[in-house]
């Protein structure tokens, strides 16, 4: 994978997802080490542009090439001459000019990403492209699953709520069923895309019927602020009709996974109770991010011709 | 193809070879030390288990046994191709304070020694850390050497020294010198 970007999971054959698996295992034991740091990406140079508020992706990404010993720039684009009205174009060539090993881009505009890497010879990673892909997120997501189930082949799983506007459901679809597992997805009519189905998805008439016995289940973030429409009629009565609570859960197997992927809106699409409790398990996907961005950046910088 | 130019060792030869470095593994125990082995991924891996399992009939005494990946500390990445696949390594003990025996197959540059040593000291400070090595074949690029060798073996640069194992290899055990192709 060495020199390459990673702008979507559908551009990762099987094989490839799960030598970043193998790789971000290792990269694991690295976090639970005394001394948090290898040699690795020594002298590399790592920049983070992020043109769209992100908290977790951003850290994670920092903290990742900071574990491997790269040198790691972020760049605050609201704070950019990009605000200036310099264009995509040119701040990659600048970037490039300034000798950076590998660019990390979020962008409000899909394709973003991809724009970037026809511009750069150096790897372009995309932590989020408008409402295209997040690969990141839904390897880490891989990750914690088959940390916790063993493999994901035959698994059931659930992914409830906004599929329309969530890069990370995408991602989260094509790397799963990639792998084998069978995926369900269910929500609001407004809110589930024409195309699902082609990218290996069964939709479910109900809530209920995608949660049925499921394996894991995944609870997507109400993007209020892509909500201007009018696609769905407010936070209470989603939480009423496709909110992830006790009973609901219930009906997946007992020994369900609950997933989200953050910042949650408590009490719309997900109970505290819930988010709280001890099929939840927010804080090993955070913690599997570090794990899966090394063993990405790793990948794509370290070493092989 | 490489040209098989001379077997080094066979199977008892290997055999005799660790049970003797055990023996001196065990000569140089020191009062109140705690002993542990570390074997350098692959092959070190399965030659640690052999000392450790010689240590055990030696002395009754069943000594840790730990296996280091030092893909992640090596300096030579960016050369490589194919990139390496990084695997776990295992060290299921406390090195603060041991006495560690790095083991590995064929010590020749001493860089992947030296990769092991980084790697090693980030797991913590052991007391001391010694080297076996099953065959030294010269041409060291940096200061290190051997604790304890199976055998030493005087090569060209343009040789290959292999240690085969059932283990990793299939077939039979031995140590071969083989010729690198001309490029």
């Amino acid at each position: 994978m060495k020199g390459r970007d990673l702008l979507d999971l559908a551009d990762l054959g099987a094989d490839e997802l799960e030598t970043v698996l193998e790789a971000a295992a290792s990269m694991e034991d690295v976090l639970a080490r005394r001394i948090k740091k290898v040699p690795t990406l020594r002298g590399r140079s790592l920049v983070t542009l992020f043109f769209e508020p992100s908290t977790r992706t951003r850290i994670s990404f920092e903290l990742a090439g900071k574990y491997l010993s790269a040198d790691v720039v972020g760049v605050n684009a609201a704070a950019a001459s990009v605000q200036k009205g310099e264009s995509l174009e040119d701040t990659a060539r600048t970037l490039e000019a300034m000798g950076v090993d590998a660019v990390v881009l979020r962008h409000r505009a899909a394709g973003a990403a991809e724009l970037l890497a026809r511009c750069l010879e150096v790897p372009v990673i995309n932590a989020g492209d408008g409402m295209h892909a997040h690969p990141t997120q839904g390897l880490l997501d891989l990750y914690t699953v088959r940390r916790r189930k063993g493999e994901l082949r035959g698994l059931k799983v659930a992914i409830i709520g906004d599929l329309e506007h969530s890069r990370v459901a995408r991602s989260d679809l094509i790397g799963l069923t990639r792998l084998g597992a069978q995926v369900w997805v269910a929500g609001p009519a407004t809110l589930l895309p024409p195309g699902l189905e082609g990218l290996g998805a069964r939709v479910a008439a109900t809530v209920e019927e995608a949660l049925r016995e499921a394996d894991v289940v995944m609870a997507l973030r109400l993007q209020r602020e892509r909500q201007q429409q009018g696609l769905i009629p407010g936070g209470e009565e989603y939480a009423r009709c496709f909110g992830l609570n006790r009973q609901r859960l219930a009906l997946a197997k007992p020994d369900a996974l609950f997933l989200h992927p953050m910042p949650l809106n408590r009490g719309v699409e997900v109970t505290s109770e819930v988010a709280d409790g001890a099929q939840a398990v927010l804080f090993d996907q955070v913690r599997a991010g570090v794990a899966v961005r090394m063993a990405v950046l790793y990948l794509l910088l370290g070493g092989g011709n | 193809m490489l040209r098989e130019k001379a077997r080094i060792m066979d199977a008892a030869g290997m055999g005799r070879a660790l049970r003797r470095m055990a023996h001196e593994i065990v000569e140089r125990e020191e009062p109140g030390e705690e002993l542990a082995l570390v074997g350098i991924r692959r092959r070190g891996v399965h030659l640690a288990r052999r000392l450790q399992e010689e240590v055990r009939r030696l002395t009754q005494r069943e000594v840790p046994l730990g296996i280091l990946d030092i893909t992640l500390y090596r300096d030579d990445l960016v050369d490589r191709s194919p990139q390496p696949e990084v695997h776990r390594t295992e060290v299921p003990f406390p090195v603060e304070g041991r006495r560690l025996v790095l083991v590995d197959d064929v010590l020749y540059t001493g860089r992947t020694v030296r990769a092991a040593l980084d790697a090693l000291v980030d797991l913590g400070r052991p007391r001391r850390v010694e080297l076996a090595v099953l065959v030294d074949r010269g041409h060291r690029e940096l200061p290190i050497r051997p604790d304890y060798v199976g055998k030493n073996v005087p090569t060209a640069a343009e040789e290959i020294v292999e240690v085969r194992l059932p283990e990793v290899d299939g077939g039979v055990e031995e140590v071969v010198l083989v010729e690198r192709p001309a490029q």
